[in-house]
């Protein structure tokens, strides 16, 4: 009915509207942007490949993307390997009364602030932090680790929050199994490994991929873990997205690296959009 | 396997608890570092944090940014939600596809989009201009929520009230909204989660009135501080009240 | 407050499929009408058409004399009592009941008394303050009913109201929807694929099948004196022998041409009209009667369902002597 679909028009309008003017066309403007160039200290508008070239040819910029994708690719992986079994023995080894408890815990420092929670782990691993000062009390070592301002730095401190991330969203999909389905299996004669790897681990897989696309792109465009914990020696792409925009005012630069960001987030969304469940997170 | 579980459960539960239990045990530190030894239990980063009037105006911003930026994007989420799931129209999957695209995108993405307009057309960052990035970043949360949870059961009830007279909107307002009350409170609560929490779009988009995350970013400049455990922990303890509040008053009641 | 009700050539398509073919129907004010027939036969499309809820293809509807065709529902005479009840979970039952007064803007007071009062007629006086949840199956679905005549509706219809009720539950029910609207007044158009609950209420029974109307009549007339072979069957069990020029492979059992129709009920060991000897296949005991599987020895090849005496000794194989009464005639068919 075509007044039906006017009212449907204009529910939706303002929330169209809103994503268009301060999503889309911001992107679309930084897009364009991106194939402006500086001339001195000014932008100079037009269609320049200039920045694209400085990052395919300056190791610089290139580095950054490459690191970052080492980065997110290690912590993903790191996750959800730690976070399966964890959600596993939460969904099928606590009672049931005790598992949204269990949950609960599992993912209570979730809650603390995002820039603190870098910053703790800085307290933990630092030369004077606990770690170092445990090891050296019981002598494992003599002089201190250098774990904080490295890379694994950085990946600890990413791996601890996605592991309580995926957690939840593994817990959830093992308990949307029918239970049913591993009875039947069992019963069909499958042993307990062939009933995961031929019932559990296919029915889980499209929340494993949901979470680990999450895990990915929240990563890879993170700036405040590498900044806290990673130290100078190596920097991440939106930490140079960063530089540009601060110590050189160089907005066409930080568009054309946000791009390839975008870009990469792209591709990491084509490869897993088989599987993805975006609408059901 | 039965001795295998347990372990691997407390190791790694010790794994995410350790920083945070190293954060508030140093918040009660009596020297001037963060680090062992502990000389304490001392309250004064306490009183510092809480003497601080630029963390509490900090706090404040954040709030507020959070319950108005959430608000915002519970309703336009929710409108969207009602009608992609209920008219039929044109282009549907596409127009769902535009309004979950940044939830698919890095929040530095947007907040350099929103910067680069916002330079573009001569205004001043501010905490509105974060507030509309918040928005920008819940709503397809919001609208994911909500028109996951729209089912035939909504449907029918929905007719039925026009069936006895309601127009479109005294249905969404007193048979769609209060039905879905449970999710709408969800995705209200996360989205204050997400605002109260986010850090770069608030660090790009506000000059001097900053959020909470802006405020301590600047006080870690300083290096190890015990004042940013305190106000650390503060956080922390805050958000769990409020987390097991919501998990009694909500989910308790929907799991009946 | 009630109204007839004219239904005029109402088409129903979808694309090539057609849902409902040209039906003609006038119901009077205050008639208890059901529609019957198998599911996919259109009653539902109808009936949705009546509520507002589906536009038809072509054709109008009159409602109390006035075009209703393009209406939406809710500034229709008309309400409704859905199948799944489609009561609001978050209210108590007088909200629900007074929902439609309060969308009419009745003040609290009145339409808080109202739905009382409802409620009281459908037998849930002293449970207004209850939640839908906390209720029985039978009990909401009078709350429905209530709700649905709170606003006073012209007409009511009932979209298989009964459907989700268990066997005993849904005779009762049948009864007591009977003398609700002996009470209120109102014309009930309701939808059912039971033949045994629309001939318990019906005022008159209209049978659908494929998107038209086969018969339109009082439960009586649509019993013994069907249309057509359709709802002959649809009604109850049949036999069904052909008819030659007054002859049948049983004997001359009537008059004329075309199909004789007889009920099982109306077959025995006495009565006005023989069929010569039949062998028996099975019986079953029914409880009042024994139903029973025969083959007539004149025919062999044509297997008789009767429902016969429970005093009858009926052992696979032995004959016995059967006779008939009260045969249908359906002419050329």
């Amino acid at each position: 009915m075509p007044s039906d679909r006017r009212i449907g028009f204009a529910l939706l309008a303002p929330a169209m509207l809103w994503v268009l003017a301060f999503f889309v066309v911001p992107f679309a403007a930084m897009v364009a942007l991106s194939f402006a160039r500086m001339q001195g200290r000014t932008v100079e508008h037009g269609f320049f490949l200039d920045n694209y070239a400085k990052f395919l040819g300056d190791p610089a910029y290139f580095r950054g993307l490459t690191v970052s994708l080492e980065i997110a690719s290690t912590v993903t992986v790191v996750s959800v390997l730690l976070a399966y079994p964890l959600a596993w023995i939460i969904a099928m080894r606590v009672p049931t009364r005790w598992q949204r408890l269990a949950l609960l815990m599992a993912v209570l420092p979730f809650w603390t602030s995002y820039v603190v929670r870098s910053y703790s782990w800085a307290l933990v691993l630092g030369q004077n932090g606990v770690i170092n000062k445990a090891l050296m009390a019981v002598g494992l070592t003599g002089a201190p680790l250098e774990i904080a301002a490295t890379r694994t730095a950085t990946v600890i401190g990413f791996t601890h929050f996605f592991v309580m991330l995926l957690t939840l969203t593994v817990y959830a999909n093992l308990r949307q199994l029918p239970p049913n389905y591993a009875r039947a299996a069992a019963d069909l004669g499958a042993g307990p490994v062939r009933v995961f790897w031929h019932v559990i681990l296919p029915l889980t897989l499209p929340g494993i991929i949901t979470g680990a696309f999450l895990t990915f792109v929240l990563c890879i465009g993170d700036y405040v873990t590498p900044q806290i914990l990673g130290g100078n020696n190596e920097l991440t792409l939106p930490q140079i997205i960063m530089l540009q925009l601060g110590r050189q005012g160089n907005f066409p630069m930080a568009s054309a690296l946000s791009v390839i960001l975008m870009g990469t987030i792209t591709l990491a969304y084509a490869a897993s959009a088989r599987w993805l469940r975006l609408d059901r997170v | 396997m039965k001795v295998f579980a347990p372990i691997y459960a407390a190791v790694l539960y010790g794994f995410i608890f350790l920083p945070v239990a190293i954060l508030v045990l140093f918040s009660f530190q009596g020297g001037r570092l963060p680090v062992p030894p502990f000389n304490g239990p001392s309250l004064k980063w306490y009183e510092a944090v809480l003497g601080d009037s630029d963390l509490m105006a900090a706090l404040g911003h954040s709030f507020l940014v959070a319950v108005v930026s959430s608000a915002a994007a519970l309703v336009l989420g929710f409108l969207a939600a009602v009608a992609l799931a209920r008219y039929r129209l044109p282009g549907s999957a596409l127009m769902r596809g535009v309004l979950i695209a940044p939830l698919t995108t890095s929040y530095l993405i947007i907040a350099l989009g929103l910067l680069g307009m916002w330079n573009s057309l001569g205004l001043t960052v501010s905490l509105w201009a974060t507030g509309i990035g918040h928005v920008v970043i819940n709503l397809p949360l919001c609208f994911a929520i909500v028109y996951a949870a729209m089912g035939d059961h909504q449907r029918n009830a929905e007719r039925a009230a026009r069936d006895l007279g309601a127009g479109e909107m005294q249905v969404l307002w007193h048979i769609t909204a209060p039905m879905l009350a449970p999710s709408l409170l969800a995705a209200f609560f996360l989205s204050v989660t997400f605002s109260w929490d986010e850090f770069i779009i608030a660090y790009l988009l506000t000059r001097f009135d900053v959020t909470l995350p802006v405020e301590i970013w600047s006080l870690l400049k300083s290096g190890l501080n015990p004042k940013t455990n305190a106000i650390g922990s503060l956080v922390f303890l805050v958000s769990v009240v409020m987390v097991v509040t919501l998990e009694l008053a909500v989910f308790r009641r929907t799991r009946r | 407050m009630t109204a007839g009700v004219e239904i005029r050539d109402v088409t129903k398509t979808y694309g090539t499929a057609v849902a409902l073919g040209g039906i003609n129907l006038t119901i009077g004010a205050g008639e208890y009408i059901v529609l019957l027939g198998p599911s996919g036969c259109g009653k539902t499309t109808l009936l949705s058409i009546l509520g507002g809820f589906l536009a038809p293809t072509a054709g109008t509807v009159l409602i109390g004399g006035q075009d209703q065709t393009h209406v939406p529902p809710k500034d229709r005479p008309t309400t409704t009592v859905f199948q799944d009840y489609a009561l609001f979970p978050h209210m108590t039952l007088r909200d629900n009941v007074a929902f439609g007064l309060r969308m009419r803007n009745v003040d609290r007071a009145t339409r808080a008394a109202k739905a009382d009062t409802m409620l009281a007629i459908v037998g849930l006086e002293g449970a207004s303050t209850r939640r839908p949840h906390e209720l029985s199956g039978g009990q909401r679905q009078r709350v429905a009913l209530a709700r649905a005549l709170a606003v006073e509706p012209e007409v009511l219809l009932l979209d298989e109201p009964l459907g989700a009720l268990d066997l005993k539950l849904r005779r009762q029910m049948q009864d007591e929807l009977k003398a609700i609207q002996r009470r209120v007044g109102t014309t009930f158009v309701h939808v059912t694929h039971d033949q045994e609950e629309a001939m318990a209420i019906a005022d008159r029974i209209v049978v659908m099948n494929a998107g038209r109307i086969e018969q339109a009549a009082t439960p009586r007339r649509i019993y013994t004196a069907p249309a057509s072979l359709f709802v002959a069957g649809f009604m109850g069990e049949v036999n069904v022998i052909p008819l030659t020029q007054g002859m049948t492979p049983l004997g001359p059992i009537m008059a004329g041409h075309g199909t004789v129709v007889l009920r099982p009920e109306n077959i025995g060991p006495a009565g006005p009209i023989p069929l010569g000897r039949a062998r028996v296949i099975d019986a079953a005991y029914f409880g009042g009667y024994l139903r029973a599987h025969l083959t007539p020895v004149s025919d062999p090849g044509r297997i008789l369902i009767a429902h016969l005496p429970q005093g009858m000794d009926l052992v696979a194989g032995t004959e016995i002597e059967l006779f008939a009464q009260d045969p249908i005639l359906l002419e050329g068919a």
